[in-house]
């Protein structure tokens, strides 16, 4: 993106229009900035190409101040965030401000998805342009009406000053704003004088949720509109044979039962009916594929770590030599299971289709992708399928995935009627796009006290490793390496869980950092500091490296002092872990004590780097939900399949933290003014591993298998 | 299908549903009262926590038949201008991050207060143990409770 803000020409890149009634709307041409993007010059395109220009911040001429939030908002702060960056940039008061979700539209917005922690990463640039070029020309619009230079107005809370001490509101001149010419160059502000960023702002939809109000998809109400709920196979693998449906139409309020594909769609006038009549159809399942178990999966996965499909990802030295020359190999296997996401919002989608259009309503992660699902689903063009967000019950990955949205349509296309499908929890946890169960086998070749050669083997069902993950820590801090990975094929489906692959690996390679450093004799945090000093000349010539090992040793450092690394205080057991994930750094000392037995993890402290920090208040609250989100899987999330049915359907049968479990979370942004990166997912993936590692301190026993729970007696 | 006349937020509502309707089904799509929450719908996770004369309870396996003529409230009858200490408390730190069970935990931290007005820490994390928050907000959530014991 980096050649995107060289190349761009601001005046075609944002669109400044009148708004009816006076005031002025300032948008982003995608499509120019697009094709910039893609080497091809601005004069290739006709000002008649560029046809859709949406708002990213509308002036009234009453002076209300409205910014739209482009990206989905699943409990990241993005809804309250990004429309924070504008605001700093135009200069006005967050209190003037009012924030609204903007739909899909890709022609306007450049990435509208919530997903790899990514949002305020990409638009951080957009935002600020956005919010800077309105003030130009609102300024240039209040020099102008006074006869006076725009160098020598300034503006501040939404008010612009001149040089005699004349004064005029954004509202005031947002009509004559719109007439003025883009600006090809806008200043931004220096960070040293924002107001807005970096400063505590509440929730921009704080009212709503502590009253109540309708706000998330399964909140959705429209007249006439009818519930459906879904009967589908119990278990991957299963087709539809045939069903009855007498007695369920027989239940008060079902107003239909249909068919599509191998599912069943009872319909009603309200969801306890569509859920009741839904338990009173008669099923016949059949085999289609064949049935999967877990048992079958570990030998698959068994399989793979020794060799089977497996793909180079990196290779540096000469890996071979490094294990022949070595004085002591470790070897050691780390193992996954299935996990549904299990969003506190089941799934769930409004959808009303009709002849002339397509109207979809509710959480997704991915509102581009939900569209083009649609289109090819009912054979309609994507141009007549408009999708609206609502706030969405969490994601962690669940909602960039369907198929609730192409199921609300289908019902609504079936019934005729604007419809709201609701998932219950047990078909949120058995129609999952699970994290993937998986194994690593890590091996390292240890000579005269050093770590010679690292070999790292990935087993996955369905999906491997992403491109980058060979390019994050160790890669760059030992000579000789080799990163590997394979899948096997599996019918369950499979996708992004929170910090994908990262959310399990981090775990394994802190776990065997940890225990390769006390067989060596070092401590763990100095230890990883100095491989980190290695890694600065590789990372600095080798540009497939990911991660700063600079900043990876603040983190470490803040870490580690915050925490009084090396000194516990009595009975207190420490571990430590460090990890790079979606353009961040993190790094954890968890805390474990012994209390009638059983260990408590009683503090984590957690030093993250994200760059400039954006809503602080929100930024801890995330991060410590990160961190207490990574621990509660370690300790409790599993899921078997036993020819093809999930091991647990809802919460009875599957363990999720809970606040007595739960340890406080010291949270710590190292304090830089370098570009933002996200945070929703970066403090996920060393926690698990800092617990472990501080666990084995407490009870001398190292874990390689999670859930934590089934491996330790005495957390039972 | 029944009639029944149950006392919700102070006033006297009727519907006509099955005996079996749980009293958060009543609550969403008949009285359109959305607070409350289905995330699992078997008294595990609180989303659906309202107060049955000031007690909570979860709705979702609340029958309406069951409810007589016990006083329902509701996160929309916490408070007239949403300024209930736990509310005030929850403004003020910034609790939720997706915010979906955020009106359950509001409900059960107010029932808590009405019990016992000064919890201790511990008293604290094993009341709102009952109630689950995938995005953790744990810590946030326990800070406000004691926030909202000191604005009381």
């Amino acid at each position: 993106m980096s050649s995107l803000k060289k190349q761009i020409d601001r005046r075609h890149f944002f669109k400044v229009t009148a708004l009816v009634g006076g005031g002025m709307m300032l948008g982003f041409d995608w499509l120019v900035a697009r094709d910039t993007a893609s080497e091809f010059s601005v004069s290739d395109f006709r000002e008649g190409d560029r046809v859709k220009v949406n708002a990213y911040l509308k002036i009234g001429d009453d002076g209300s101040i409205t910014i739209m939030a482009p990206n989905p908002e699943i409990g990241q702060n993005v809804k309250t965030s990004m429309p924070m960056i504008v605001a700093e940039e135009l200069d006005v008061d967050w209190d003037q401000v009012k924030v609204e979700q903007a739909p899909l539209d890709a022609e306007a917005y450049r990435r509208q998805v919530a997903g790899g922690s990514q949002s305020i990463r990409q638009e951080w640039d957009t935002l600020r342009e956005a919010g800077a070029t309105a003030k130009a020309m609102l300024v240039a619009a209040a020099a102008k009406k006074w006869g006076v230079e725009v160098s020598d107005c300034t503006t501040k809370g939404g008010v612009i000053n001149g040089p005699d001490g004349q004064q005029l509101t954004y509202g005031e001149v947002a009509t004559e704003a719109a007439e003025m010419e883009v600006p090809e160059k806008v200043t931004l502000k220096d960070p040293d004088d924002f107001s807005i960023i970096g400063t505590d702002r509440g929730n921009v939809d704080i009212e709503a949720i502590i009253t109540g109000k309708p706000l998330f998809g399964q909140d959705f109400h429209r007249e006439g509109m009818v519930y459906a709920s879904i009967v589908r196979p119990p278990a991957f693998g299963k087709k539809l044979a045939s069903y009855d449906d007498e007695e369920a139409r027989e239940v008060n309020g079902v107003l239909d039962v249909v068919r599509f594909g191998d599912k069943i769609a009872v319909i009603a006038r309200s969801t306890w009916a569509a859920m009741k009549g839904k338990k009173a159809l008669q099923v016949i399942w059949e085999q289609g594929t064949d049935p999967e178990s877990s048992d079958d999966h570990d030998r698959l996965l068994t399989d793979i770590l020794n060799g089977w499909g497996l793909e180079e990802r990196r290779r540096d030295g000469d890996i071979e030599k490094a294990f022949k020359e070595a004085d002591e190999i470790v070897e050691r296997i780390y193992e996954a299971p299935f996990l549904p996401h299990n969003p506190m919002e089941p799934m769930d989608f409004f959808a009303h289709v009709t002849d002339s259009k397509v109207e979809l309503i509710g959480p997704t992660q991915r509102p581009k992708r939900a569209r083009a699902r649609i289109a090819e689903a009912l054979g309609r063009d994507e141009s007549e399928i408009t999708v609206h967000m609502t706030r969405q019950g969490g994601g962690f990955g669940r909602r960039l995935y369907g198929e609730f949205d192409v199921e609300a349509a289908e019902i609504s296309r079936l019934t005729g009627k604007p419809v709201l499908l609701v998932y219950t929890r047990e078909d949120d946890m058995t129609a999952g796009v699970y994290r993937p169960a998986s194994k690593y086998k890590i091996t390292a070749s240890l000579k005269d006290g050093e770590i010679t050669g690292y070999h790292l083997v990935e087993a996955a069902a369905n999906s491997n490793m992403y491109g980058l993950i060979p390019n994050f820590f160790p890669a760059g801090a030992i000579d000789n390496l080799l990163i590997e990975s394979g899948a096997f094929e599996s019918n369950i489906t499979t996708g992004a869980w929170r910090a994908p692959y990262t959310n399990f690996l981090g775990f394994a390679e802190q776990t065997f950092f940890d225990e390769l450093s006390e067989m060596l004799g070092n401590d763990p945090v100095q230890w990883r500091l100095d491989l980190l000093e290695k890694a600065k000349s590789r990372a600095a010539e080798d540009d497939r490296i990911q991660y700063s090992p600079e900043r990876m040793q603040q983190v470490i450092k803040l870490a580690a002092e915050k925490a009084g690394w090396g000194n516990p205080g009595p009975g207190v057991f420490q571990g430590f872990s460090a990890y790079y994930s979606h353009n961040s750094h993190a790094a954890e000392v968890a805390e474990v004590m012994m209390k009638d037995g059983k260990p408590v993890i009683t503090r984590v402290v957690c030093a993250v780097d994200v760059g400039i920090v954006i809503n602080p208040q929100a930024a801890v609250n995330q991060a410590q939900g990160g961190v207490i989100d990574g621990i509660g899987h370690a300790m409790f999330g599993d899921l078997t399949f036993k020819n093809g049915r999930p091991s647990a359907k809802n919460f009875d049968r599957y363990r999720l933290i809970r606040m007595n479990e739960t340890p406080k979370v010291e949270v710590y942004f190292v304090k830089n003014q370098l570009a933002p990166t996200g945070l929703g997912e970066p403090p996920l993936p060393p926690a698990a591993g800092a617990v472990a590692n501080a666990l084995y301190k407490a009870l001398g026993k190292r874990v390689y298998k999670q859930p934590f729970v089934k491996e330790f007696a005495e957390l039972q | 299908m029944a009639e029944f006349t149950i006392r919700v937020n102070g006033r006297n509502q009727t519907v006509n549903v099955d005996p079996d309707t749980p009293l958060l089904w009543v609550l969403r799509d008949e009285l359109g009262l959305k607070g409350a929450k289905y995330s699992c719908g078997i008294a595990q996770c609180g989303a659906c926590t309202v107060h049955l004369d000031g007690t909570a309870i979860r709705s979702c396996v609340l029958p309406i038949s069951a409810v007589g003529g016990a006083q329902i409230t509701t996160i929309e009858g916490l408070s007239e201008e949403g300024d209930h200490p736990v509310q005030k408390a929850w403004r003020e730190l910034d609790v939720p991050q997706c915010g979906f069970c955020q009106s359950g935990q509001i409900m059960t931290a107010a029932a808590l207060l009405n019990v016992d007005p000064d919890p201790s820490e511990r008293d604290i994390r094993r009341a709102m143990s009952a109630n689950l928050c995938r995005c953790a907000t744990y810590n946030r959530i326990e800070e406000a409770v004691k926030k909202a014991v000191e604005l009381k």
